[in-house]
């Protein structure tokens, strides 16, 4: 009791404050979902300004967006999305092999867009250097491939653990919150597509 | 103003708003083939949209009255939860009180709490819980003094939830009293 009240007395950093209004893993992930919002906000902010505001080209003459190949790799992202779902139904009814099967073939399409993202930079004819459009360009689909890499790493170590057997009906909580964040990657994704190769 | 769900509070939520998404999708890039300024204009309403799907989505929780906090105590015990705004001079537990807690809700204005500038509050708070734990030390009673939450009756209810309690006094106004009463089951009373 007195230790207590000497310890209240001591020089001290303030305490980490929470309360029961809202759970602090759901808060952190939130929070951090709403700064992710916030930096592609920034990015999309870049967009308008050089397309709407400047009135740059869409895309600049002479080159062209591959629209084809990224709708394909749209839709392998999507697809992703599915296979996740799966991989946490599958989970929550203690199916071993649909989750380990569904984490693989999330994985593996994760990996698809990136390496296809990278092919299309590869061969699309302009660079970050190439005016607005190219740098805008650039920096909206790099920054989602950034985010896609910090999924797959994600999901690469969720898989691992899912075939040591960590995950169980009961305890799932790892696939849990990288399943939110893969469908967010995914939904940035199909916003990041409209407003770059469709509009 | 009517609470939004947050559409990202779960997998299969999250699931489900990307499904949302994709059909939102295929309506813009339908508008956008026709022309483009129809697709931006497809977007502004899929935009929307959603948020209106989102608002008018059932909040879980929400609407049910919230769940009375109810201590489970060994016998033997007797466990006071003392709730004192700062500032509070004194107060007074039964002489069976074994174990007492003090929390002093760190009371903050909307615009410290929105600034997270509660620092200066929680000191305040800290030093009411440092005199009140002091006075009430006695011989064989377990006192500690704990800084709360920004609301007296949410600081309450947190510390029911981890110390839990056999009654709870509370040095604050009438109102918070009934609040409290309405959300715990031990007696509560105002001192």
């Amino acid at each position: 009791m007195a230790a207590h009240a000497e310890h209240l007395e001591h020089e001290h950093p303030p305490e980490p404050y929470y309360s029961s209004r809202i759970a602090p893993s759901v808060l952190g992930m939130f929070l951090f979902i709403a700064s992710e919002i916030m930096l592609f906000g920034a990015f999309f902010t870049a967009y308008f300004f050089v397309r709407v505001v400047n009135g740059t080209p869409w895309p600049t003459p002479p080159f062209h967006l591959p629209i084809f190949v990224a709708f394909v790799n749209t839709c392998i992202l999507v697809t992703s999305s599915f296979t996740m779902h799966w991989a946490l139904q599958s989970v929550k009814r203690n199916n071993p092999f649909g989750l380990r099967a569904g984490l693989l073939l999330t994985f593996l399409m994760g990996l698809t867009f990136l390496i296809t993202q990278g092919r299309e930079y590869s061969r699309v004819g302009f660079a970050p250097k190439d005016g607005a459009f190219a740098t805008i360009f650039y920096c909206l689909t790099g920054l989602h491939g950034a985010h896609v890499f910090v999924g797959l790493s994600i999901l690469l170590f969720m898989t691992i653990r899912a075939f040591r057997g960590h995950f169980d009906a009961e305890h799932h909580h790892g696939v849990e919150i990288g399943g939110i964040y893969w469908h967010f990657v995914d939904v940035m994704w199909i916003v990041v597509y409209l407003t770059v190769y469709i509009l | 103003m009517r609470p939004l769900r947050n559409p990202l509070r779960s997998e299969a939520e999250s699931f489900r708003f990307l499904l949302a998404v994709i059909v939102a999708a295929l309506v813009i890039v339908g508008a956008a083939y026709l022309n483009t300024w129809l697709g931006v204009a497809a977007a502004l309403l899929a935009v929307a949209g959603l948020v209106w799907w989102l608002m008018q989505e059932p909040v879980p929780g929400a609407a049910e009255p919230p769940r009375k906090v109810d201590p489970s105590t060994p016998a033997g015990q007797h466990k006071v939860l003392v709730v004192a705004l700062p500032g509070t001079a004194s107060v007074t537990v039964p002489e069976r009180a074994t174990e007492v807690v003090v929390v002093v809700p760190a009371l903050a204005s909307k615009l410290e709490a929105a600034t997270g500038a509660v620092d200066d509050r929680r000191t305040d708070a800290e030093q009411t819980a440092l005199a009140l734990t002091r006075r009430l030390s006695r011989p064989g009673v377990g006192v500690r003094g704990e800084v709360g939450a920004d609301d007296p009756v949410l600081a309450a209810e947190d510390t029911m939830r981890l110390f839990g309690a056999d009654e709870i006094l509370v040095a604050a106004g009438d109102d918070v009293v009934e609040q409290i009463r309405g959300r715990v089951t031990v007696p509560v009373s105002r001192v």
